[in-house]
């Protein structure tokens, strides 16, 4: 079957309290249609921290999903202001977070690590002034 | 233990899903951080947190929580309760600080690590 599935989502910048509905719809209908917990949790955990990180740091976006039977590819793009370094960025601890996002609970620098370490493919593309897309893929039969 | 016994063992107030209360819990974690949470965690069923905003339930939600406790009398809004009941998690309220009720569930047995 190469007919994909794909859920498209728009991520309101301007909403903190909304922030993640689409990783939960996403977590639903993975449910619904039978993937295996590991992997909807593996996709869930990755999604929901680029989604919060399209609230806190670019003002929101837009969140696509794709998925096949073999895998799970989600696509998060913005119009924020990019990431200047991103290998600076994939370090555990960095963050550009305010003192207002701490406050909520987030900015210790671990989201992007942490999508890496649940995707099996992750992929940043960045252009500063600009924003930023990122893709990434999960197997369903890996692990 | 089951969140009914969690509950006495708090002296917490069941504020949603209270059909969950005889679900056996095997572990559980304290944090006001999110981001923590989400990186740290594995296999907890109950979150202890200080902190009170929409992003607490849907992070358990993520992480295939069944329960949230808030510490320090912390109470939620409605809309909080009702992402809660939507994703089929029970929420309390107690009035310890946190490090007295993450202590008495650990005196209790309930570990931080899953172990059933
Ligand atoms: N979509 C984005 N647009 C612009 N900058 C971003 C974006 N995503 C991440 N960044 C930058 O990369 C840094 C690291 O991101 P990461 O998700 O690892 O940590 P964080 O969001 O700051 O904290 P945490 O995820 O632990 O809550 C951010 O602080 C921010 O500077
Ligand atoms: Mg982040």
């Amino acid at each position: 079957m190469n007919d994909a599935l794909t859920f498209h989502f728009d991520v309101d910048g301007e909403n903190f309290v909304s922030a993640g509905q689409a990783s939960v719809q996403v977590k639903k209908n993975l449910r619904e249609l039978g993937f295996p917990p590991e992997v909807i949790r593996r996709v869930s955990i990755a999604m929901y921290e680029g989604e919060i990180n399209m609230v806190i740091h670019a003002g929101g976006g837009e969140a696509d999903v794709d998925v096949f039977e073999d895998r799970i590819v989600i696509v998060l793009t913005d119009r924020g202001p990019g990431i200047p370094d991103i290998d600076l960025a994939m370090q555990e601890g960095y963050s550009t977070a305010t003192d207002r996002v701490r406050s909520l609970g987030f900015g210790a620098g671990m989201g992007l690590p942490n999508m890496k370490r649940y995707t099996d493919e992750m992929r940043i593309d960045s252009t500063v002034g600009k924003g930023t897309v990122i893709t990434m893929s999960i197997l369903v039969n890996n692990r | 233990m089951t969140i009914a016994e969690l509950r006495d063992l708090l002296d917490a107030e069941v504020l949603c899903g209270g059909e969950l209360l005889d679900r056996d819990i095997h572990s559980a974690c304290g944090s006001d951080m999110m981001s923590d949470v989400l990186a740290y965690v594995k296999d907890q069923a109950v979150l202890l947190t200080g902190l009170v905003n929409s992003q607490v339930i849907r992070t358990a939600e993520m992480m295939d929580m069944i329960c949230v406790v808030f510490v320090r009398s912390k109470r939620p809004t409605f809309e909080m309760l009702t992402i809660a009941e939507d994703s089929g998690i029970a929420v309390l309220a107690t009035k310890m600080r946190m490090y007295e009720a993450c202590g008495t569930l650990y005196a209790n047995g309930l570990g931080a690590n899953h172990t059933p």
